[in-house]
C-alpha cells in the first residue's frame, strides 16, 4: 500500500518515570492527547509502525556510528533502562525482518542507511510506543538519526531522509504508519534539566506545521545548541516526518512545557496523501 | 584525559548486563581493557556522577548510568551541580559547549 499515518511526539523518560511529578490536569491533558493520536493511528489500520528516534547511546556508540541506520530484525528488546526508573516494564516488542529488509534495500537508492539486526530500544522508542501501541502488538522497524554524536547529519539531509523513506514506503504492500520523536528544545541529562524555550519551541512548530522546508533547514547547529540546547538537534525526527509528508500541512494537537519532564510536550500529526 | 573510554565503558556498562557482571566480579580486569587515568578510574568505581559529568561524559550515557547505579532523579541532578561547584565547568565534549543557564 504505502504510508497511512504520520505524525511526531516527544519521548523524554520523564513522560513515564516521574509522571507523578508534574501537574496532575497537564499531565492528563497530555496523556489524553497522545491517547487521541493513538486513535488515529488505529483507524488507518497499520501493518507496522516506523519510529524515528535519536536514540541516546543504547546501540550507537562513537566507535562506529551511523548517521541514519534502520532496524531489521523480528523482534526487538526494551527498555534498556531500569525499568523502575523508567516505569515501563522489558519486553519483547515485534518487528518485520522481511519488511524492513524491503525498505533498506529502497532506502539504499537515495541514502546510504546502516542496518541492525539488534537492537535494544531505549526510552527514545519505549515512551511512544508505551502511548502508542500499549498492547505490542503493532510490528516496529525502529530508525535512528544520530543526534547526540556530532558530527550530525545536516538538516537538510534528514529532510531528504524522509523523502526517501516515503518512497520506500510508498513501494511497499503493507499499510505503514510513521513516528517522529524528539525535541524539540530542551536541555536533557545536564543540571539544566527543565529549561524549555517556548518562544523557539513555537516558532519551529509553526515551520513543522506549516512544511516549511526552507525554514525548517535554515538553522545552524550553533544556533541550535545556543537557543535549543543540545537537545534541539533532535529536531532531526521532526524534519524526517516533514520529509515523508512534503507538500502536506501539519495539526497540532498538544503542546506545552512541562518541567519536570524536561521537555516542551509535543503531540502532532502530518496529513499523508 | 581519555574521556572516549570513559564514555565506552559506561555506554557498555549501561547497555550490557554481562558487562555489569564483570563490574563486579572481576573489575580490575574489566577496567584494564580501558584506556583510563587514576581520576577516570576512581570517578567510575565510587560512581562520582559531578566528576563524571565534568569530565564531559555525555548526559545521554550519564542519566542511564545515574539509574543504574540507583540514583533519584533529584539526587542524579544535585549530584551534577555538586561536581561543577566542585571541578568547575565541563572540560570536554558537546556539553562544554553549552552555556551555563544557571548563573
Amino acid at each position: 500500500m504505502s504510508l497511512v499515518f504520520a505524525a511526531a511526539c516527544s519521548h523524554a523518560p520523564g513522560i513515564t518515570g516521574r509522571a507523578q511529578r508534574a501537574d496532575a490536569k497537564l499531565r492528563e491533558t497530555f496523556y489524553a492527547k497522545l491517547g487521541e493520536l493513538r486513535v488515529r493511528l488505529e483507524a488507518q489500520r497499520p501493518d507496522a509502525l516506523i519510529v524515528v528516534a535519536a536514540e541516546h547511546f543504547a546501540n550507537f556508540f562513537m566507535n562506529n556510528m551511523p548517521a541514519y541506520c534502520v532496524g531489521m530484525a523480528d523482534s526487538y528488546e526494551g527498555p534498556i533502562e531500569d525499568e523502575q526508573w523508567l516505569a515501563i516494564a522489558r519486553r519483547t516488542v515485534p518487528g518485520n525482518a522481511d519488511l524492513s529488509r524491503r525498505v533498506i534495500g529502497a532506502l539504499l537508492n537515495d541514502i546510504d542507511v546502516a542496518y541492525a539486526e539488534e537492537w535494544k530500544f531505549d526510552h527514545g522508542i519505549m515512551v511512544p510506543l508505551h502511548f502508542m501501541t500499549p498492547r505490542y502488538d503493532l510490528p516496529v522497524i525502529p530508525v535512528n538519526v544520530n543526534c547526540q554524536g556530532p558530527p550530525l547529519t545536516p538538516l537538510a539531509r534528514a529532510y531528504e531522509f524522509g523523502r526517501a523513506l516515503r518512497r520506500a514506503c510508498d513501494a511497499q504492500p503493507e499499510r505503514i504508519a510513521l513516528i517522529g520523536t524528539g525535541g524539540i528544545s530542551h536541555w536533557p541529562a545536564t543540571p539544566d534539566s527543565g529549561v524549555i524555550n517556548e518562544a523557539w519551541d513555537r516558532e519551529f512548530l509553526a515551520r513543522f506545521l506549516a512544511n516549511d522546508r526552507a525554514a525548517l533547514t535554515s538553522y545552524t547547529d550553533e544556533e541550535t545548541l545556543r537557543d535549543a540546547g543540545q537537545g534541539g538537534f533532535e529536531i532531526r525526527t521532526f524534519l524526517a516526518v516533514a520529509g515523508a509528508t512534503e507538500g502536506e500541512r501539519g495539526e497540532l494537537l498538544f503542546y506545552a512545557p512541562i518541567p519536570i519532564f524536561a521537555v516542551g510536550c509535543t503531540v502532532a500529526t502530518m496529513a499523508v496523501r | 584525559m581519555s574521556l572516549y573510554y570513559v564514555q565506552k565503558l559506561l555506554y557498555q556498562l549501561n547497555r550490557d548486563p554481562l558487562v555489569r557482571k564483570r563490574f563486579e566480579t572481576s573489575r580490575d580486569e574489566l577496567l584494564a581493557e580501558y584506556a583510563l587515568t587514576g581520576e577516570e578510574r576512581a570517578a567510575i568505581v565510587d560512581g562520582d556522577i559531578g566528576l563524571l559529568y565534568v569530565m564531559g561524559v555525555n548526559g545521554q550515557i550519564l542519566m542511564h548510568y545515574s539509574a543504574l547505579i540507583g540514583q533519584q532523579w533529584d539526587e542524579y541532578i544535585a549530584s551534577m551541580r555538586a561536581g561543577v561547584e566542585k571541578h568547575g565547568p565541563v572540560r570536554a565534549g558537546l556539553y562544554s559547549m553549552l552555556k551555563d543557564r544557571s548563573r
